[in-house]
């Protein structure tokens, strides 16, 4: 039983389902970050969170309180927008206090939290300006005061950073997770960006197509996805999938994989339950960074595999340089270090950390799990 | 060359607004030529209309026919000037708008925030009323006052604009309302304001071009309005109906001058609402209509 009980969860419109039993307990001061592509569903689960939308079937509740039905103000949570939802008609102070005083909260103890959280987030200068004479920045820190002074259970934050431009949405990000470790509270926050996803959470919710395809850790997600779909979205560049098949050489299950010139190269498995899947087709999933120059390869890896092929695309991107080559009959990018010599058409020798290389079922999709 | 065709293309411009200009300048002058002649025959004595130029600037200055248009003109069988008219009409038309448009406000909140179902078709049966022409309902309406005991009152006339109002004011809330962003109304929702405070505090505070655009629009109808005013007036009939009854009267001597400052007194709070608020009315008309 968890702080916030998500627990089979249905959402409908009319007879279309597009929220399919969902089922997350959510810890007392955890950060858990709802992430997917466009239309899986996550501002639906966030707004029911919220008490914005009925819930269908299922249970939400908070502090083991059932919230189905009970009015979003009864519900102790605040709310981040992504157009921040400031009052424009009133000052940043008056938008920071309308919930307390709306909760009838006296004057005194208002001005008091508005003084505390004002000074936490560094926005005193701002509180007596409208809302229209703030920067973008500037409001979403607003957007996060107003939910800061109500003290809530619950803080649920719709893709607040999604507005911002590139450079203040890593700042915020680093705001964001700073505070969280500070206050120690509750939040469930919505993001279609998986390196915010990655960065911000204790642990993440990778949906799609209205199910929670897999909850887990950032290390979890990332590391040792459920299937095809969380393995693709998360990272980037994406994880390379390679169309192999599996074949015993020495008594040891191989990953056997056409490279660019229609040689077959064969790698060795280090998950151990390859032996079933000799003769079959299967998908390798190979990350850019376990692909890469030799000297870049991971030391404490303990099954570091070469091969030699033709290099098609060079990116030199500052901190990496990513090289495009052909694998298995697909495009695979390699992560390499920035200073790598290296050269288009050249023959190269490319490091593959078979450690870290996760196995596909191509039918079911989901991952062959060691 | 390249000189040479802009040379042409500017000075072809030059034309061309010259052209523009002169047009503008003709529309202008047509539209304010009658203004003129009512303002400039309101301050002769009666003897230089009829003996001279309409045209002509006064040669005596007079503000008599003012006078006696405004308190001793002849209205129908009683000498009281427009006076007590005018004030008839002041007292429906203040009623009137405020309470049409505080009504629109509340329906475009509701049929844009609070949706139900079948709002839409609510709406457009609204708007439906738009679109009724009035002698359609002379009837009607009449049976409708005698009965709840409105007939020949101020109320009742209030009651009839109020009536006919609130599908143009709904239109323009709703229209103005529907580019209103939602997240604020559940910002506020979460803040624990209720569904007349979101209106009162949030909504209501940002609304000030569309109700502009529905204060004279709703104005300039209910005061312009003549077939309701002699239809359901009686004796408290409004500034237009006591015009006509002035200008029409078909005995004595047809006094001009005091038809024409009459006739200013009616359209003056009009002009004056124009003249307040009007360029808010265009940037409101605007901001409805686009964003609907």
């Amino acid at each position: 039983m968890g702080f916030l009980d998500i627990s089979n969860v249905t959402k409908s419109y009319g007879n279309v389902e597009v929220l399919h039993h969902v089922d997350i307990a959510v810890q007392e001061g955890e950060f858990l970050v709802l992430v997917g592509p466009s239309g899986c569903g996550k501002s639906t689960l966030l707004n029911m969170i919220a008490g914005l939308e009925d819930i269908t079937d299922g249970d939400i509740s908070i502090k083991g309180r059932v919230m189905n039905g009970v009015h979003p103000s009864k519900r102790n949570i605040a709310m981040v927008f992504q157009s921040y939802a400031l009052y424009p008609n009133m000052t940043v102070g008056q938008n920071m206090t309308f919930g307390l005083e709306m909760h009838g909260v006296e004057k005194s103890k208002r001005d008091k939290a508005l003084a505390d959280v004002a000074k936490l987030l560094q926005i005193e200068p701002l509180l007596d300006r409208k809302p229209g004479q703030l920067s973008g920045g500037q409001r979403q820190r607003v957007a996060m005061g107003r939910a800061l002074v109500r003290e809530p259970d619950v803080f649920l934050f719709d893709e607040p950073l999604s507005n911002l431009d590139a450079k203040l949405r890593v700042d915020m990000r680093t705001e964001i997770k700073k505070l969280h470790e500070k206050l120690k509270t509750t939040i469930v926050y919505v993001t279609h960006d998986q390196i915010e996803a990655m960065t911000l959470s204790t642990r993440i919710a990778v949906m799609n197509g209205g199910y929670v395809q897999q909850l887990g850790t950032p290390k979890e997600i990332y590391d040792t996805p459920t299937n095809l779909f969380v393995a693709t979205f998360m990272g980037s560049p994406a994880m390379n999938i390679l169309p192999t098949k599996v074949a015993m050489i020495d008594g040891q299950p191989h990953a056997e994989i056409i490279d660019g010139s229609g040689q077959a190269v064969s790698l060795p498995f280090s998950q151990t339950n390859m032996a079933d899947w000799v003769g079959k087709e299967i998908l390798l999933g190979i990350r850019p960074e376990a692909l890469t120059d030799p000297e870049g390869a991971d030391r404490k890896s303990t099954n570091i595999a070469t091969l030699q092929n033709t290099v098609d695309v060079i990116e030199p991107a500052g901190a990496d340089t990513f090289v495009t080559t052909t694998l298995g009959g697909v495009n695979v990018i390699a992560r390499m270090r920035a200073d790598t010599e290296i050269a288009t058409g050249q023959k190269f020798d490319f490091a593959v950390n078979m450690d870290k290389a996760v196995v596909f079922d191509p039918i079911t999709k989901n991952r062959i799990k060691p | 060359m390249s000189t040479a065709t802009q040379d042409s293309a500017v000075s072809s411009g030059k034309i061309t607004r010259t052209f523009i200009y002169l047009v503008l300048l003709m529309s202008a002058l047509f539209y304010l030529l009658p203004f003129f002649v009512m303002l400039v025959n309101s301050l002769k004595p009666l003897a230089e209309i009829t003996g001279g130029n309409m045209m002509a600037l006064p040669q005596t200055w007079t503000i008599e026919p003012w006078l006696k248009a405004w308190s001793t003109a002849q209205i129908g069988v009683e000498a009281t000037g427009l006076k007590p008219y005018f004030l008839n009409s002041i007292l429906m038309v203040v009623p009137a708008v405020v309470i049409s448009t505080g009504i629109g406000a509340l329906n475009g909140y509701v049929l844009t925030k609070w949706r139900f179902r079948g709002d839409t078709l609510l709406f457009g049966l609204l708007l439906f009323s738009c679109f009724i022409p009035f002698q359609i309902v002379l009837i009607p309406m009449a049976t409708i006052l005698g009965k709840i005991g409105l007939a020949g009152s101020i109320p009742g006339l209030v009651l009839v604009h109020v009536v006919y109002g609130v599908g143009f004011t709904t239109l323009y809330y709703r229209n103005y309302y529907a580019a209103f962003p939602t997240e604020l109304v559940h910002a506020a929702m979460i803040d624990g304001a209720g569904f007349f405070r979101i209106f009162w505090r949030i909504m209501l505070p940002v609304s000030g071009p569309i109700t502009v655009v529905s204060v004279i629009w709703q104005f300039t109808n209910v005061w312009n309005d003549f077939l309701f005013g002699a239809s359901f007036g009686g004796q408290t009939q409004p500034m237009t109906v006591a015009l006509n009854n002035l200008v029409q009267s078909s005995t004595g001597v047809k006094e001009y001058n005091v038809h024409f400052a009459g006739a200013i007194l009616a359209a003056l709070p009009t002009l004056l609402v124009y003249i307040v608020a009007g360029r808010y009315f265009v940037r409101g008309l605007m901001a409805g209509s686009v964003k609907g």
